[in-house]
């Protein structure tokens, strides 16, 4: 925990001169507050996974019970026996595996309009980040229409490749590759390397800091990828964990265990995932230098 | 940048642009060129069904009573849920960056939580605990000695249960921005105030708040076009029910688009609620310049 940030952040300006009483009793009234609202911003990820544990007519009980009679799995065996749960992770890990596809499109883009000067750059720089303007409610349509002149309706390629391309994404890589050093670049050429080899063994592996972060997040992106499954998958042998949850409760809507265990089986990596590389994200938005 | 082959700029960039163009720049005009036609599943099974209607789909949704209540409903949540987000993401950054322990850092991790999980997942867990006889809620609330809240099944309160829900997901990466603002703001501030004798409070609203205006700002901006297109927590919670109670224009838009088949008329309404985010958008940037001047 001790190694510095990508882009370090600077001490809190309390630290210099706040060893006084009252800046203490300000730290311990915050701390107490922050305490109270977080462990209601909690409550709903320890009541979900709790109750995934209960029985079904345990989960209905008032009072309910606050921990289980006792730690049973029936219900997670249930997600895989009589739903399709093993199904659903399956095309859920495909559609992220694919989304890293994405993520290398966006470094490239992101390497070309950082390193290069070229006739019309800026203006299609100003176009990318543009794109992030239009509401999804307005494409959503035209694309389905696209898709389906295309006959990518429900195929998996249909579902992952309007999401490509994230506009945020490329403007970070942007941000990140054009403070790398010419000097190693310009040592590569006269060594003989072409521009690709350039981007592919000097530019990408001193992107790392950058590509770890945006590599977390794609995986998650991904993992919880709902509206482009549901519009395009028709057949269920197409469906992601979102989609397979969202039928879950329409078919058992009364069944809370069984449901609680499909949203912890959904939530709960997400959260470890986050809590193991929490520093590199939270940075995310600091390198992105909104202030 | 010199010497360079003069094709690798275009391989590096144009998949991207292809893919932009194909899938934001191209859906546009499609959509405004299907939003001056009958578009339906006829159409779409064969294009000959077509019908060029001019601006007859405009009028019907700007007439139909169902859709105009979807924008009141959409307003209600901008207005409501606007401030409550940036409220309380600022409010939780101010307290987080008081304090410099582990402890704090911790925080930040606890109240980021909910906006990386799965919305349906979230939405799943809620309606639960919104459930009215056997949600932790209401069991909650009556153990109290408080009378049960009909969270989902009365139109106004369906509405604000939904941006409590919404409130949960966004206070994390607000805050987050929030946060990184304000460990922007440089120290020697803080001692030459402090060297004047000034109190926690006054530090607070005469350095901190004004330096803080752009990220409020941004803030502001991106809550706002986020709550005006609010679509995942009203379609897996309620359908827009009850009585159209929680429908919002964007959840209005998808259900005559993808349940109803009338892509023409889900087009045309989608525009509608494009140029009202655009002229809103603009209202507050007029009013941000305007507020800088002074």
């Amino acid at each position: 925990m001790q190694q510095q940030p990508v882009v370090s952040a600077p001490v809190p300006a309390a630290k210099i001169k706040k060893k006084s009483s009252s800046g203490k009793a300000f730290q311990w009234t915050a701390g107490i507050i922050l305490g109270v609202i977080g462990v209601a911003m909690v409550m709903p990820f320890v009541w979900m996974v709790l109750s995934s544990f209960k029985t079904e007519a345990e989960v209905k009980q008032i009072p309910p019970t606050f921990w289980p009679e006792s730690f049973n799995l029936d219900s997670f065996k249930m997600l895989f026996t009589e739903m399709d749960f093993g199904v659903y992770l399956g095309n859920t890990l495909l559609i992220t595996l694919f989304s890293f596809f994405g993520l290398l499109l966006n470094a490239m883009a992101g390497f070309g309009f950082a390193r290069y000067k070229f006739k019309g750059r800026d203006g299609m720089f100003f176009f990318v980040l543009a794109t992030m303007m239009i509401p999804g409610q307005v494409t959503m349509i035209p694309v389905y229409l696209i898709l389906n002149s295309m006959s990518l309706t429900n195929t998996m390629i249909g579902i992952v490749l309007p999401g490509f391309i994230s506009a945020f994404g490329i403007f970070l890589f942007r941000q990140f590759m054009s403070t790398l050093p010419e000097e190693i670049m310009e040592a590569t050429r006269l060594d003989g390397a072409s521009e690709y080899r350039l981007f592919a063994q000097v530019a990408l592996p001193m992107s790392k800091p950058i590509m770890a972060v945006q590599a977390i997040l794609t995986f998650i992106a991904g993992w919880n990828s709902f509206l482009w499954p549901l519009i395009i998958a028709n057949d269920e042998k197409l469906y992601t964990l979102s989609v397979g949850l969202q039928l879950l409760k329409g078919q058992n809507g009364t069944n809370f265990a069984l449901q609680m265990a499909g949203a912890t089986f959904m939530v709960v990596p997400i959260l470890i995932i986050f809590i193991l590389f929490q520093r590199q994200i939270i940075e995310n938005y600091n390198i992105s230098g909104i202030k | 940048m010199k010497g360079s082959s003069k094709a690798a700029p275009w391989v590096f960039i144009g998949p991207t642009l292809l893919l932009l163009a194909v899938f934001s720049l191209l859906p546009i005009l499609v959509a405004a060129g299907i939003s001056l036609t009958d578009m339906d599943l006829a159409g779409l099974a064969n294009y000959s069904n077509i019908e060029f209607v001019g601006i007859k789909n405009y009028i019907d949704v700007l007439t139909d009573p169902v859709f105009l209540k979807a924008i009141l409903n959409t307003l209600f949540y901008v207005l409501i849920g606007v401030p409550l987000v940036v409220a309380c993401s600022l409010g939780v950054a101010l307290l987080i960056n008081m304090g410099q322990s582990r402890i704090f850092r911790m925080f930040r991790v606890v109240y980021y939580m909910p906006s990386v999980t799965n919305v349906v997942a979230v939405a799943v867990v809620w309606l639960y605990l919104y459930n009215p006889g056997i949600g932790l809620f209401n069991y909650l609330l009556n153990s109290l000695g408080l009378g049960s809240v009909p969270w989902l099944t009365e139109p106004t309160v369906a509405k604000l249960s939904l941006i409590l829900l919404a409130l949960w997901r966004s206070i994390g990466l607000n805050m987050i921005i929030f946060i990184a603002a304000l460990q922007g703001i440089s120290k020697t501030y803080y001692e030459a105030a402090q060297l004047d004798g000034a109190t926690t409070w006054q530090q607070m609203r005469y350095i901190t708040v004004p330096m803080m205006r752009f990220a409020i700002f941004f803030v502001t901006i991106t809550t706002m076009i986020g709550w005006l297109q609010f679509f995942e927590e009203p379609f897996i919670m309620t359908q827009g029910g009850p009585l159209d109670g929680t429908l919002s224009a964007s959840l209005f838009i998808y259900q005559n688009g993808f349940q109803f088949s009338s892509f023409g008329f889900a087009a045309a309404g989608s525009f509608v609620l494009f140029f009202l985010i655009i002229i809103i958008t603009l209202l507050q940037l007029k009013l941000q310049r305007k507020q800088a001047e002074e």
